[in-house]
C-alpha cells in the first residue's frame, strides 16, 4: 500500500484547516505568522502532490516562487511587527486599531 | 517503506502544527513550526522533489525560523500568553467550526475526485534529474517571474531596513 495522491492532498488540507484555526485563535502577532506560514506549507504540499500526479514540473516551479514571496513577506511583516511592539511592548494584535477611523 | 515514511512524516507535521497553536510560549510554538517544516521536507522528498527539500530546509527551517526567533528574542516577547483569557466568549469555538468546515470541504472535494487523479508518476520524464528539469522549466518559461523576484527581494530588504531604522530625528523627539 503505498501513498496516494489523495493522501497527500488530505493532510495539506488538514494542515491548512490547523493553521486558518491559529490564525484565528491566537492573539501574539508572531503565533499569527507562524500559522500563516503553516497555510502556505499546505499550499506548498499539495502543489508537489498534484506536480507528482500530472507529471508536470511547474507545480514546482509554483512552490518555488512561493517560497521566495513567503520569505519576503516575513521579513516585512517581522520589520513591521518590531517597529509596532518598539513603541508598545507588549501588544497584541487587538491592540492594534491605531488605523480605525 | 513509503508507507511508513508516509506515516512518520504526517505525525511531525500534524504534532508540529498542534504545538504552534497550542503552545503558551512563542519559542516553542517557533520549534514546532521546525517540526513541521522539516516534516513537510520529508514529503517533498518522498514525492522526488529533491530541490525544494533542500530549499525548504535551508530557506524555511534555516532562514525563517531563525529569523522569527530573533525578533523573539530582540523584542523580549517570550514571556507565555495567558490563552485562558478570552476576550469574545464565541470566537474560539467558532474559528474551531470554521477550521474544520475549510478542512471537511477540501477533503470531500478531494475525496470526491479522486478518480482524476489517479496514482503518483515520475514528474522527470526521460531520465532527468528533478534540478535540471526544474532549473529548464525556470530558466525559459518563467525567466521573466524570475527576474522580477528579485526586484521583490530588494525591495523587501529595503522596505524592512528603513522600516526598523531609528531616525536621529524622532529619537530627539522622544
Amino acid at each position: 500500500m503505498t501513498p496516494t495522491t489523495t493522501w497527500y492532498l488530505v493532510l495539506a488540507a488538514v494542515l491548512f484547516g490547523i493553521g486558518a484555526v491559529g490564525l484565528m485563535v491566537r492573539r501574539n502577532p508572531l503565533v499569527m505568522f507562524m500559522c500563516i506560514e503553516l497555510m502556505l506549507n499546505a499550499v506548498n504540499l499539495s502543489f508537489v502532490a498534484f506536480a507528482r500526479a500530472f507529471s508536470d514540473i511547474n507545480g514546482q516551479t509554483a512552490v518555488f516562487f512561493v517560497m521566495v514571496v513567503a520569505a519576503a513577506e516575513v521579513v516585512v511583516g517581522l520589520g513591521i511587527i518590531v517597529s509596532i511592539l518598539r513603541r508598545r511592548p507588549g501588544a497584541n494584535v487587538d491592540d492594534l486599531a491605531e488605523l480605525r477611523g | 517503506m513509503e508507507l511508513l515514511v508516509f506515516v512518520l512524516a504526517t505525525a511531525m507535521v500534524i504534532a508540529g502544527a498542534i504545538g504552534v497553536i497550542a503552545y503558551r510560549n512563542p519559542v516553542h510554538a517557533a520549534l514546532g513550526l521546525v517540526l513541521t517544516l522539516f516534516g513537510v521536507a520529508v514529503h517533498f522528498v518522498a514525492m522526488e522533489a529533491h530541490f525544494l527539500a533542500a530549499v525548504q530546509v535551508i530557506v524555511y527551517a534555516g532562514a525563517i525560523v531563525v529569523l522569527f526567533l530573533f525578533v523573539i528574542m530582540l523584542l523580549g516577547v517570550d514571556r507565555a500568553e495567558d490563552l485562558d483569557v478570552e476576550p469574545f466568549k464565541v470566537q474560539r469555538p467558532l474559528a474551531v467550526i470554521i477550521g474544520v468546515a475549510v478542512s471537511g470541504l477540501v477533503i470531500a472535494a478531494v475525496v470526491r475526485g479522486r478518480s482524476t487523479l489517479g496514482s503518483l508518476q515520475e514528474v522527470t520524464a526521460e531520465g532527468d534529474d528533478n534540478i535540471r528539469s526544474l532549473a529548464r522549466n525556470l530558466y525559459s518559461d518563467h525567466v521573466l517571474a524570475f527576474e522580477l523576484t528579485s526586484v521583490l527581494l530588494i525591495v523587501a530588504v529595503v522596505g524592512t531596513v528603513v522600516l526598523t531604522r531609528r531616525s536621529r530625528r524622532s529619537e530627539v523627539a522622544e
